[in-house]
């Protein structure tokens, strides 16, 4: 499915960070190819949502060079990470439920018309562009219901569409699975493969062992701070990956 | 590998569409409450006479509108999850500021208002120089001071992060005090050869319309316009639905909270100036608690203090309901200090629907 001839959309090369006396992060390379699903594995503090966080914007690394698309690039802010393709969808998705699906995709960059010196909001285009993402997403959305009213796998897909409103090119999602029903769970599954299809490269955070083997095309474990596997995902099994995250296997 | 995007339609087959009657203004405390409204219109009409008479429709119209304008301010503020106690004192100090800055450019011995106005032939008269400046800049200087005051408490509770509730408290005390020093205690009365522009802009009516109801009908609808067809009014409502949210967007959280509690101050500043016109002066204690009826009306009229939901209909319809109340208690001769305890059942009952209403859904 990858090609290894492409460029990679993100490359990190010897990331570390340190907070005052603690290393959270050591020498960690990674590379993730445009269109290439990677799931990102490890214990509470083996460093993953440092690493997020880093590649995000949050954090500056201590050591280390990110490129991404081939150049390499500084973080301040999350906004500059997201300028330049990289959205994150996080853990509580960020939706204000008392907005409709169409406003919410639309947050902070609304489609406007200029009536004079006025700027309007334009309902029909942002709704008309809403149901586009969601028809590419696949998901039974419909943009003028509120997000109050939606269910766990609506509510991702919404959160999914803001992605795919900038053209991001690396989606990092925060635990997706987490905390929705088994049938939702295939439907933000299905929403990861949509993004493949399209060419989007993202990077799973999860705890669920089934969901990183049903969609990744490959699997990193961190712990300690420290990259200890990245393996294609049909060379390794639950029971290594396991091993990897609790220690019982050094590295792989 | 690289798809093309669908561009079939999506078919809805798990996915109702929800009905009319459950979305919108059906589905909302403003909507009911309206309706409770109208109920109430026809049993007065019934229960007296005089209700619908033009007298007392004219009565009652300016009466809702002497909170109103307020109450659409803090009912920005409530949308963003906010509060705003401050707007009781806010309408006297600016309505002292004004009439106080009217009187001092209108007195021809002052160093100010040697430029404004100069003394008639008959050496009794005062007249301006400029017709109407002095009202201008008397009126501004009142927004003045409510603009100051929206602003800090706009940068305590978006820069600092002090608690909205502390903060407008604290405001609420430093203005009314404020109206004291600056006064005296004494209050102040719109004087000069101006103040007959004052009255007809504060009290007069234009073809049997009080005035302060054409007020507030324009800036409803302008507020209409703002909350629900530009980015800031998104906004707003994305602030109180979810703060962290918004933020994560990239929407500038800050900069929308300080504008919100400066909106809600030039509301109440506004507001109060067109009472001091009504009264014919601005006591030092003039609006005394008055933060409480309009934060009432606002709740009333369905604005949800957890934020996320609110809007200028509602918060007229607060109004409206509250002085129907309270005009429909003096016609049927029922004692005026059961008003109070009415209006206390009325927002438990209204917000207790609404929670009824939710858990049927």
């Amino acid at each position: 499915m990858t090609n290894t001839e492409a460029t990679p959309v993100l490359e990190l090369t010897g990331i570390g960070k340190e907070f005052g006396a603690i290393r959270a992060l050591h020498s960690v390379d990674l590379q993730v190819l445009p269109g290439e699903v990677v799931g990102l594995m490890g214990d509470n503090g083996a460093g993953k949502s440092t690493l997020v966080k880093i590649i995000a914007g949050n954090f500056r690394p201590s050591h280390g060079e990110i490129r991404f698309a081939g150049s390499a690039v500084h973080f301040n802010r999350p906004v500059d990470a997201r300028g330049v393709g990289i959205e994150v969808v996080y853990q509580d998705l960020a939706l204000a439920d008392n907005l409709t699906a169409a406003a919410n995709v639309f947050l902070g960059r609304e489609l406007k018309r200029r009536f004079g010196p006025l700027a309007l909001l334009d309902h029909n285009a942002m709704a008309a562009r809403a149901l586009e993402l969601f028809g590419e997403l696949r998901s039974e959305t419909r943009p003028d219901d509120l997000v109050k009213q939606m269910s766990g796998g609506q509510r991702q897909a919404v959160a999914i569409a803001r992605t795919r409103l900038s053209n991001a090119r690396l989606v990092m999602m925060d635990e997706p699975t987490a905390a929705i029903s088994v049938r939702q769970v295939e439907q933000v599954l299905g929403l990861i493969h949509r993004l493949k299809e399209q060419g989007v490269a993202v990077m799973l955070i999860s705890h669920r062992m089934p969901d990183v083997f049903a969609v990744c095309d490959r699997v990193v474990v961190m712990r300690r701070g420290e990259k200890r596997a990245d393996k294609p995902i049909h060379q390794t099994s639950p029971e290594e990956v396991t091993a990897l995250i609790t220690g019982a296997k050094e590295a792989a | 590998m690289m798809a093309m995007p669908m561009e079939s339609p999506i078919s809805f087959t798990n996915v109702g569409r929800i009905r009319w009657w459950q979305r919108g203004i059906f589905a909302s405390q403003t909507g009911y409450v309206l309706l409770a409204l109208a109920v109430l219109l026809v049993v007065m009409h019934f229960a007296s006479p005089y209700f619908f008479t033009e007298g007392n429709i004219q009565n009652v119209a300016k009466n809702f509108s002497f909170i109103a304008i307020a109450t659409l301010g803090v009912t920005f503020v409530i949308i963003t999850g906010g509060i705003d106690l401050s707007v009781g004192s806010m309408m006297c100090f600016s309505a002292m500021i004004t009439s106080m800055v009217m009187t001092e450019l209108s007195s021809p011995g002052s160093a100010a208002g040697s430029l404004f106005v100069h003394m008639a032939a008959d050496g009794k008269t005062v007249l301006a120089n400029v017709p109407g400046l002095i009202l201008l800049l008397s009126i501004l200087a009142g927004l003045g001071v409510a603009l100051l005051a929206g602003l800090v408490n706009g940068f305590c509770i978006a820069v600092l992060g002090l608690s909205p509730f502390v903060t407008t408290l604290g405001m609420l005390s430093i203005v009314r005090g404020l109206g004291y020093v600056v006064s005296n205690g004494r209050g102040s009365f719109p004087g000069g050869p101006d103040a007959d522009y004052f009255y007809a802009l504060t009290s007069g009516d234009v073809l049997g319309v009080p005035v302060p109801f054409i007020y507030l009908v324009v800036l409803a609808l302008a507020m209409a316009v703002v909350l629900h067809h530009t980015g800031f009014g998104r906004h707003v409502f994305a602030l109180g639905g979810n703060e962290k949210a918004a933020e994560l967007t990239g929407i500038p959280v800050v900069r929308v909270k300080i504008e919100v509690y400066v909106t809600c101050a030039l509301a109440a500043g506004l507001q109060g100036i067109i009472i001091s016109g009504w009264l014919g002066s601005a006591p030092a204690n003039m609006a005394t608690s008055y933060e409480l009826n309009v934060i009432a009306a606002a709740v009333i009229g369905g604005a949800n203090l957890a934020g996320g939901i609110g809007g200028p209909l509602g918060a007229i319809v607060g109004c409206v309901l509250l002085e129907v109340i309270r005009n429909g208690l003096v016609l049927a001769q029922v004692s005026s200090y059961w008003q109070q305890t009415l209006v206390g059942v009325i927002i438990i009952l209204a917000v207790l629907v609404d929670r009824i209403r939710s858990r049927m859904i």
